[in-house]
């Protein structure tokens, strides 16, 4: 893990995501299930995290709450100093699922966030024939996606669709870049391919990255730390920072360090299992 | 011969064929025309009175648009309401039922008390008939719209209006379309059920007379223009489904184009 450090290491010493003692309780009563307790996290800006552990620790639950899409029960999420959903932050986010909207083509799918976010919505009328339709076709052509922008999304493949709403994560320039197990679904050669496209964008565009994954390898692959996480109740166990450096590609994933790392989190996750669960 | 035009071409020919049967039918056994007219002689009495005949039906049409339009009006407003929420589904689901299970001929003399014998009762009776379709339907599309492809414009940090105006709206398109089919044909109905029992004019109106005075050729006439413009309605709004909704069907012929 010693390896040399990541191009450009984080230099402002402000979080730009930070969760003070964030508790998140699905359900009331008795069949309340906590999901996540007393969690604090902090993200730099730029900065590309993984959350990983077993289903159900809550990583999901962590995203959602970063984005606004389900607000704590207690304690503090902050986006840019300030409370979520108030932050004039630009988010994107991909999900397990593509979620195209299937009544548009994959070029208005990548279009919608330029539609709703400012400062795009403002100029959307005006642009998007023009200026907005050429950036689009030029990001779906990095994804390996060009000459598919008038094509509907029950046309293509699994792993065209979850290309194209990657595109959709990232067309709007988002400071902010959450991904809900994007590439978890795809096959292993479409995942790996992804991986490379995800940490090119990355480099250039340097938004602050949310992975939430199972893929031990996706996270040491993609991410500058590691977040490991146990299940029921939810909370971060350990953070690992990941120092290969950058660009990585998939032939570092069968290097010792590489494999001890994920190996090492293997067991931390399998360890930390509730103890009811071992026992089955 | 493609199968899909081959399935027309059968159709046609089982709609052909089906009157030649009764035609004949009608010949071998030598049913009297004040019982049952044959076809031939139905379609003579179209063509000759045609001039008599033809402002009932251009009444009846102007009612079931008017009464339609007004369906559609009142439907999508009322179900955009009782879908916008969850809440709403099913706090006003109950009484939708109960109202949409009222057979409306009996709201009828209803609206001729209010309003008088005449158009506005059939214009009324229509949009009564084709409304709840509309209603159940738009509300089930909105209620039903994906919570995943809402996350989507949340996360963006999208309003209720943009939301409802990208997602929710388009998502509903089919179940939109799919009801106007459904609700144009249940317009006329009422149009015609109000203009039997409370009009001057309109088809309906016009086989009432027809068959108290034993001029069953002319009854049947009118039962023929029903037919002709339920089906060119259906039909219209068949093709607009078509072309607005095409993404649901996913039909080959769809991707290909």
């Amino acid at each position: 893990m010693m390896h040399a450090p990541t191009p450009e290491p984080p230099t402002r010493p402000d979080a730009f995501v930070e969760l003070h003692q964030v508790t998140h309780a699905y359900g009331r009563g008795d069949k309340q299930v906590k999901a996540l307790d007393a969690t604090d996290l902090r993200i730099e800006q730029g900065d590309f995290i993984a959350l990983v552990g077993p289903s159900g620790c809550g990583k999901s639950t962590i995203l959602k709450l970063v984005t606004g899409l389900i607000s704590a029960s207690s304690g503090g999420v902050l986006v840019a100093g300030r409370e979520v959903g108030a932050e004039p932050v630009r988010v994107g986010m991909a999900f397990q699922n593509p979620t195209l909207l299937p009544w548009l083509t994959l070029r208005d799918n990548v279009m919608l966030p330029l539609k709703i976010v400012a400062p795009f919505r403002q100029e959307y009328r005006a642009k998007r024939k023009g200026e907005f339709r050429d950036r689009i076709d030029a990001l779906l052509a990095r994804v390996g996606l060009a000459g598919f922008a008038e094509k509907y999304p029950w046309q293509l493949s699994g792993g065209m669709m979850q290309r194209a709403s990657l595109c959709r994560a990232l067309v709007h320039e988002p400071q902010l870049l959450m991904l809900d197990e994007p590439f978890g679904a795809l096959d292993q050669f479409t995942r790996e391919e992804l991986w490379g496209i995800m940490q090119d964008l990355w480099m250039t565009l340097r938004p602050t990255v949310l992975l939430v994954t199972h893929d031990l390898k996706e996270a040491a692959y993609l991410a500058n730390r590691i977040c490991v996480m146990q299940a029921r109740p939810g909370r971060i166990i350990e953070e690992s920072v990941v120092t290969f450096p950058r660009p990585r590609t998939i032939s570092i994933s069968y290097e010792p360090a590489f494999v001890a790392l994920t190996q090492r989190l293997r067991e931390l996750i399998v360890s930390a299992r509730p103890a009811k669960e071992t026992v089955q | 011969m493609t199968p899909q035009l081959r399935r027309r071409f059968a159709s046609v020919a089982l709609i052909l064929g089906f009157f030649l049967a009764w035609e004949l039918l009608c010949l071998a056994f030598g049913v009297k025309d004040i019982i049952l007219p044959r076809p031939s002689q139905i379609v003579l009495t179209l063509g000759q009175r045609m001039p008599a005949i033809w402002p009932h039906a251009l009444q009846t049409l102007y009612t079931t648009l008017v009464g339609f339009a007004l369906g559609i009006v009142a439907g999508v407003l009322l179900g955009a309401f009782v879908g916008s929420s969850k809440l709403a589904y099913d706090v006003a689901y109950p009484l939708l039922v109960g109202f949409s299970s009222i057979p409306k001929v009996a709201v009828v003399p209803i609206f001729v008390l209010w309003f008088g014998a005449g158009t506005i009762p059939a214009v009324l009776t229509a949009m009564i008939l084709c409304v709840f379709p509309i209603v159940v339907n738009v509300a089930t599309g909105l209620a039903t719209t994906e919570p995943e492809l809402e996350d989507v414009m949340k996360a963006l940090k999208a309003s209720k209006l943009d939301i409802l105006t990208n997602v929710g709206l388009p998502r509903t398109m089919p179940y939109f379309f799919a009801s106007l089919k459904v609700a144009v044909t249940q317009a006329f109905v009422g149009t015609v059920i109000a203009e039997t029992v409370a009009s001057n004019r309109g088809i309906g109106n016009l086989m009432m007379i027809a068959s108290s005075s034993f001029d069953v050729p002319l009854v049947f006439a009118g039962l023929l223009i029903l037919a002709v413009l339920g089906v060119a309605l259906y039909v219209i709004f068949s093709l607009i489904e078509g072309r607005v909704t095409g993404w649901a069907h996913r039909k080959d012929e769809f991707a290909m184009g």
